[in-house]
């Protein structure tokens, strides 16, 4: 079981786990700091998604120690919404309190969504439905948020404009954040650090020490991009 | 709808489609009332010329008239009243049933295995074979009645919510629990009603089957009822009587199908399909 935390960071030692013979998360160590932003790269099946299911709860730990804040939230790759609940009612869900309609409806509006309050998630776009599944994380105030390869699934525009909008939420909640990436300019727009996982393992973390917002035709930002590609064993031609 | 597009030729189709659509649904259904109209007038014409005896079918003209004396004397409302009663509480009875065992047998495997084969076997089990057996156990009074429409309508809506429940997608399952939801939580915002169109579907058989099971213990052994009064109309070769009896099960089938559409229609208002034919 995770342990609730006295400071709100993430710490992560020695974590272990095997599906059968296949060993998925090896003696893995992990520290967020509070308020910091961490990207996590890696292959498919590099351990990324049993780590977040992990810090999230949904698997459980059997070796090595995990510490995560008491207000843990996800965001999907896919929004997850309930189509039978309109955006709002879904930003509710399991939500107590006299002010919670209050709550979800400024957490929608924070996401620009003020005008799909009524809406049916099966008539939002995919781009409005993962910022409904974002409200849903942020109007739990998590001291950690989790993105799982949220904006994969999202044209190449409205990923832009998602990673600008992420940027301007995490500078205003300042909660953990750790995103689960495939797209190494996302981890460079966004993450303090990019840790890069391989079989299971940390095997690089590069601190991202850019001015924010950040520019892709700025120098640091090809300079880290080169050594995170590097990292994950891609070798631009000189 | 099919036959009527399919049979449109298509260089006419061209020409001003709204106004031609409307006008060609209103010719369309017109065409289709004039087959059963044509078979009353003829009906009736065979009435009045002798060529069928009122103890072989009663006309159309004289159906209307018994169903107006029936009406008036009182005896028509009272048996329908009893039959709605009986099979009113016979489906309350078979919803709770139905839906308190599809939830056990649907959210653990437990519940599964010792629900779900007994409920199999029960459904291949024609439930109208059970009229003597249940007259034996609960005499001639409203309860074997009322079982029987329970028992058979229970059925279909136990299939079609166990299905339900077991096909959410447990990606929403697993979103419900890093929201931190109850298990009560789960089980009223998520589980129930992602199962809900397969309740409806359900209800939409158990609706049908209770009209089913209610004619014939009615007709078997009752005092009273729409179906006593088509027996009792036997003894007497009114089949005046007995048709109006029939015309009655008709609309109460006619219309109960309607109220679970509208049913469906308002509760399943979020699918787009629904949306559209609303």
């Amino acid at each position: 079981m995770s342990a609730a935390a006295t400071h709100t960071g993430v710490r992560v030692e020695g974590l272990g786990k095997r599906y059968g013979q296949t060993r998925v998360l090896d003696d893995l160590d992990l520290e967020i700091r509070p308020g910091e932003f961490v990207a996590l790269l890696g292959r498919s099946g590099s351990g990324k998604t049993t780590l977040l299911r992990t810090l999230a709860g949904l698997d459980p730990v059997e070796d090595g120690a995990v510490v995560v804040p008491r207000q843990v939230a996800v965001v999907f790759q896919e929004a997850r919404l309930l189509p039978w609940k309109r955006v709002r009612d879904n930003v509710m869900l399991g939500l107590d309190g006299a002010d919670a309609r209050d709550r979800a409806e400024a957490a929608l509006e924070e996401v620009g969504l003020a005008h799909r309050l009524d809406a049916w998630p099966l008539t939002l776009s995919g781009g409005e439905a993962q910022r409904v599944g974002i409200a849903r994380a942020l109007v739990r105030s998590p001291e950690l948020l989790m993105l799982d390869e949220p904006f994969a699934s999202l044209d190449a525009l409205t990923r832009l404009r998602m990673h600008a909008m992420v940027d301007a939420l995490w500078q205003k909640h300042r909660c953990a954040v750790l995103l689960v990436t495939h797209d190494v300019d996302e981890a460079l727009t966004l993450g303090d650090r990019a840790v890069v996982l391989d079989r299971g393992r940390i095997r690089t973390t590069l601190p991202l020490t850019m001015q924010r917002p950040r520019r892709h035709d700025d120098p640091g930002f090809s300079a880290a991009r080169r050594s995170l590609l590097a990292a994950l064993d891609v070798h631009e031609a000189a | 709808m099919l036959d009527r597009v399919s049979s449109l030729p298509p260089a006419r189709a061209r020409a001003a489609p709204a106004v031609r659509d409307a006008r060609r649904a209103r010719v369309g259904a017109l065409r289709r009332m004039v087959s059963p109209l044509l078979i009353l007038v003829l009906w009736q014409a065979a009435s009045w010329s002798g060529l069928v005896s009122p103890q072989t079918l009663a006309s159309p003209l004289a159906i209307l008239a018994t169903a107006t004396d029936l009406t008036r004397s009182g005896v028509l409302p009272h048996n329908l009243l009893v039959s709605l009663v009986r099979a009113g509480s016979g489906l309350a009875i078979a919803i709770a049933g139905g839906v308190v065992l599809a939830l056990i047998a649907g959210l653990s495997r437990l519940g599964e295995d010792a629900i779900d084969a007994p409920m199999q076997m029960l459904r291949t089990l024609p439930a109208l074979a059970l009229v003597p057996l249940f007259i034996l156990w609960f005499g001639i009074g409203e309860t074997p009645k009322v079982a029987l429409v329970a028992l058979g309508a229970m059925i279909p809506i136990y299939l079609n919510l166990f299905k339900g429940i077991r096909a959410i997608d447990p990606k929403l399952l697993e979103m419900g629990r890093t929201l931190g939801l109850s298990q009560g939580q789960m089980i009223r915002q998520i589980v129930l009603p992602g199962a809900l169109p397969d309740l409806l579907t359900g209800l939409r058989f158990s609706v049908g089957i209770s009209w089913l099971m209610l004619v014939v213990a009615e007709q078997v052994n009752a005092s009273s009822g729409i179906g006593h009064m088509m027996m009792d109309a036997q003894d007497f070769l009114r089949t005046d009587i007995i048709l109006v009896g029939l015309l009655v099960y008709a609309l109460l089938g006619l219309l109960s199908d309607q109220v679970v559409r509208w049913l469906e229609r308002t509760l399943l208002a979020w699918r787009p399909a629904a949306r559209v034919s609303a």
